[in-house]
């Protein structure tokens, strides 16, 4: 298919679908088509020829893209089927359309919302605030750290760890209860530990993550406190 | 204390803050004065302040009060810190967020389904930039984990409470107000 019509300049705009709905609408929308009443047929038609586009531009078509192509073109032959005989009299036969319509009008809304977001984003982004408070138990005033860091920090730790060259002979028994009264005995000494300088100690694999495990357990227990004092920075483990 | 005093010293605090100020913490402060009174207090504050001034004005993020230059003098302010605007956050990102924003707390399979769109790698960006968090898991089949906005969400987009996000209805009615005028120019 050569092009599409009323859609000159598609080849700019294709970046912009960021998905099967984003691009439906912009369909509907451009074209002025009422939502409530959608030419499944017309519509069906140029959705296929934008994915012929897409492939012909070899941009890889996501399958959330085939799929829909796949609804509209079920949604379109049912509309060629009669209404349902069993239906009882004066009830309404439903509207294939209905549910395609009713996740296009949500994700416009999203669109929208998200449009908001953007222009709150750019006003925030135009005013400025008084610099950082310096308080005096700044050791409280550190960002509590989230799982999510912790999980970060240790994959960071295991991404650098596979750089090493171990050769692994003989196997390993790691008992957490081991490393609990390891790590226990460390800190009774040592007070405060570097979560990178801590777990990069143990040779093994086994090792890095039994003390992970040890590490969240002792957590749990309130034996630790775990403290970060800014964004990506080094997680502090402090003995409660 | 002089009770005349307050809306100075309140001010004060304000000048010196770098977070939002909150209620909770005001009433640390002066304790005999009373959240309710302090309310009233700062909103009298920030009506006659921000009537006066045209360079900073008192407003209201995330729950709390705060001072900040206005919007407008953006330009003379890049000018003198030689800073351009800050990364934005990708559309995708956006629209994810305002998705996580409206439906909290959701899932990431329902997030997919609302954009009709696969791939979570905006949201490892929002809980990179903290403006989504973990909110426990959800209790059907493979307990997928629940996504929800923080108090960074608020500040970002300079939002005193979520109830402050029009509702999903009014964007409803924009919507249909902008293809009316469309048909009818």
């Amino acid at each position: 298919m050569a092009s599409v019509a009323g859609l000159p300049d598609y080849r700019i705009q294709l970046e912009f679908f960021e998905g099967p709905l984003d691009l439906l609408l912009h369909l509907i929308r451009t074209q002025e088509i009422d939502i409530y009443d959608i030419p499944i047929s017309r519509i069906t038609e140029q959705y296929l020829e934008y994915l012929e586009v897409m492939r012909d531009l070899s941009i890889t078509v996501a399958g959330e893209f085939v799929l829909m192509a796949a609804t509209l073109i079920h949604i379109k032959s049912k509309m060629l089927l009669p209404p349902d005989p069993v239906l009882t009299e004066g009830e309404e036969p439903e509207d294939p359309r209905r549910e395609l319509v009713e996740r296009l009008l949500e994700h416009e809304r999203f669109k929208k919302a998200a449009g908001l977001l953007h222009d709150r984003q750019v006003i925030e982004d135009s005013v400025w605030t008084r610099g950082e408070n310096e308080f005096e138990e700044e050791e409280q005033e550190a960002v509590a750290v989230s799982l999510f860091d912790l999980v970060k920090a240790f994959h960071r730790i295991v991404e650098r760890y596979k750089d090493r060259i171990v050769i692994q002979i003989q196997h390993e028994n790691v008992t957490l209860e081991a490393k609990l009264d390891e790590l226990r005995a460390l800190l009774a000494v040592r007070k405060m530990l570097l979560f990178s300088s801590f777990l990069e100690q143990p040779i093994s694999r086994i090792h890095l993550v039994v003390t992970f495990f040890a590490l969240l357990e002792m957590c749990r227990l309130r034996e630790v406190q775990l403290i970060q004092d800014a964004l990506f920075e080094d997680i502090r483990i402090v003995a409660c | 204390m002089l009770r005349g005093e307050l809306p100075n010293e309140l001010l004060a605090i304000l000048f010196s803050a770098a977070e939002p100020v909150l209620i909770r913490e005001l009433e640390e402060v002066f304790p005999d004065v009373g959240g309710e009174a302090l309310g009233r207090a700062l909103e009298k504050l920030e009506e006659q302040f921000n009537r006066m001034q045209s360079a900073i004005e008192i407003r209201r993020v995330a729950g709390g009060y705060r001072i900040t230059t206005r919007p407008d003098r953006h330009e003379v302010i890049r000018a003198y810190l030689r800073t351009k605007p800050s990364a934005k956050l990708s559309h995708a990102a956006l629209e994810t967020l305002a998705v996580i924003a409206y439906k909290q707390p959701i899932t990431l399979p329902e997030v997919m389904e609302i954009r009709g769109i696969k791939g979570s790698s905006t949201i490892k960006t929002l809980l990179e930039k903290k403006l989504i968090e973990i909110r426990g898991r959800k209790k059907v089949v493979g307990r997928p984990m629940l996504y929800g906005t923080t108090q960074e969400f608020l500040t970002h987009f300079g939002l005193n409470d979520l109830s402050e996000l029009p509702s999903l209805e009014e964007f409803e009615e924009l919507i249909n107000t902008e293809s009316a005028s469309d048909e009818n120019p």
